[in-house]
């Protein structure tokens, strides 16, 4: 397998939120401004590779009967880390994101790539994975909140410096956007949205393999 | 019609005899239902004037329009003809204040046609009311706008600003009767509907002749809406209040007669109903009495939606020849 495909399935294939349904709780609490949605989406991005580097290198070491506390003691000792940084460097990220950054620890994504991938590959492949996985929900952290913060407030990262008016200053949005409920429904459509192309590529590539096919019967039986 | 008898004809039910034949449809209930509603509604619109009437217009159009679409995009036979988004759109523009500003309707209609019912698999297979839904979701999304009433356009002696519950919740009993004058003023202005508040939630009277029509012609059971108000009456009467301005205020007989029977979402057993019914009336009460809100019955039939699949699985007929 080579890097570029190990990277590429974290963002769309085996995206962690909208294909896995795994760490669903940040994509529902901190997405209801793209400023929030960024800091957690690179927090996780930055602790998933850590971890995934980490896990593979100590794999060979760890009784598999007690992996889960190590792999755990491993997380909260990188998200502390990132903790000290953020309220250090960034406190205005540290500021907004409070408590959720401490729930990284136990996001499920992290644990499981641990688990799924780290734990049987060699220290580049998984950092790649790491990073590819942290893209990914990154991605889609920031893909939510675009939705949720534009439909609800009409602007992009509002309450910054850097905030974009997209609609008129007297567009009135559905609050519902930027409430919990929001998250929850486009989550769901979200979801739906990336079953539905995966649905269609799958038929794409069950079409082509079958024309594939008939083209390798005719020429057969032109050869025939 | 024509789609619906050709699924009719295709449809081969093998199944031991005896065979029930009815002439019943979708369509036909569902154009029942509708019609039933259209005096409430007519006097909604006499009541509050042009607003009223373009924001029905708007919300049915918009229901059938997403109905239209969503079958279209998802190749499955095209059902608008059958009344059902129709009655979707009017009941939720039953639910709302008549003098929303156009975007606000049209959310909450897309809101219960495309999220509430079709990505449940369409009509038949949504968990939640769809009006219910949308009327939730716009109250989420818009509550000071949700909550604020338009004044009475004819001149019949109307309240304005706040509806009876409002006033209730807000400032108490006594004040309420005041503002109508004196008790039996208040029970004959809810009862005839000049009051202000959601467009169908002004004419007791007349929702309670279409609900009559619906149990006359078996669509409905009686027993939901009568026990669903009875909960209401005899709970506010435990704790104190008058239950007779409870029972005839707000959406409670809208909802009794027109969403707690709504065939899709409430247990399939008379029995199961029932305990539908007495669980919505005690949540409403439970809202009205101790909630935030000043009104709760859109939320106790969204509740009572839930365990409907819970009920029936308790609650299940007799086999027929089993012994108790």
């Amino acid at each position: 397998m080579n890097y570029w495909s190990i990277f590429k399935k974290g963002i769309f294939e085996m995206n962690p939120i909208f294909r896995l349904a795994l760490s669903l709780c940040p994509a529902l609490a901190v997405t209801s401004t793209v400023f929030n949605a960024l800091g957690m989406g690179l927090s996780v991005l930055a602790v998933i590779t850590a971890n995934n580097i980490v896990v593979s290198l100590v794999k060979n070491y760890v009784n598999p009967k007690v992996r889960v506390p190590v792999f755990i003691t491993i997380i909260a000792t990188i998200v502390t880390l990132i903790i000290l940084i953020l309220e250090a460097y960034f406190p205005a990220v540290y500021k907004e994101l409070g408590l959720y950054l401490e729930l990284i620890v136990v996001f499920a994504i992290i644990l499981a790539r641990a688990e799924v991938f780290a734990m049987k590959n060699d220290v580049l492949p998984s950092a790649v994975d790491g990073l590819g996985m942290g893209a990914g929900f990154a991605l889609a952290m920031v893909f939510i909140a675009v939705i949720r913060e534009v439909l609800g407030t009409g602007m992009i990262l509002g309450g910054t410096s850097l905030a974009i008016q997209i609609f008129p200053q007297a567009y009135d949005g559905p609050m519902i956007m930027i409430l919990a409920p929001g998250a929850f429904l486009v989550i769901g459509l979200m979801i739906g949205m990336f079953n539905l192309i995966a649905e269609y590529q799958n038929k794409q590539a069950a079409l082509k393999a079958k024309t594939a096919c008939q083209q390798l019967a005719v020429q057969r039986g032109e050869a025939g | 019609m024509s789609a619906e008898a050709n699924v009719q004809t295709r449809m081969l039910t093998v199944s031991a005899s005896p065979h029930i034949r009815s002439d019943e449809s979708i369509a036909r209930i569902m154009w029942t239902v509708n019609a039933t509603l259209a005096p409430a509604a007519l006097f909604s619109v006499y009541r509050f004037g042009m607003p009223a009437l373009t924001t029905m217009v708007l919300c049915i159009v918009v229901a059938v329009a997403t109905e239209y679409l969503i079958q279209r995009w998802r190749d499955k036979p095209v059902t608008i003809n059958d009344g059902s988004a129709f009655l979707t759109g009017l009941l939720l523009a039953m639910n709302i204040p008549a003098t929303l500003p156009w975007y606000m309707p049209v959310f909450g209609t897309v809101a219960a046609i495309a999220v509430a019912k079709h990505t449940m698999g369409g009509l038949g297979y949504n968990i939640f009311n769809p009006a219910l839904i949308g009327r939730a979701v716009l109250l989420a999304s818009w509550p000071v706008a949700m909550t604020t009433w338009p004044e009475m356009a004819s001149k019949v002696d109307g309240v304005t600003s706040a509806t009876p519950l409002g006033i209730l919740k807000m400032q108490g009993y006594e004040k309420l009767v005041a503002v109508f004058g004196d008790k039996a003023e208040m029970y004959k202005s809810l009862f005839i509907g000049t009051r202000s508040g959601s467009m169908g939630e002004t004419s007791a009277l007349l929702l309670i002749a279409g609900g009559l029509f619906l149990i006359y012609r078996g669509y409905i059971n009686w027993q939901v809406p009568v026990i669903m108000i009875g909960t209401v009456g005899a709970l506010t009467a435990v704790f104190g209040q008058d239950p007779i301005m409870h029972m005839m205020s707000g959406g409670l007989i809208l909802g009794a007669f027109y969403m707690a029977t709504d065939m899709v979402t409430i247990p399939i057993t008379v029995k199961g109903q029932m305990v539908f019914a007495a669980g919505a009336g005690a949540l409403t009460v439970l809202i009205r009495l101790l909630g935030g809100y000043p009104e709760g019955v859109c939320y106790a039939i969204l509740l009572m939606n839930c365990v409907t699949p819970l009920i029936d699985l308790w609650i299940k007929p007799a086999k027929f020849g089993a012994r108790r």
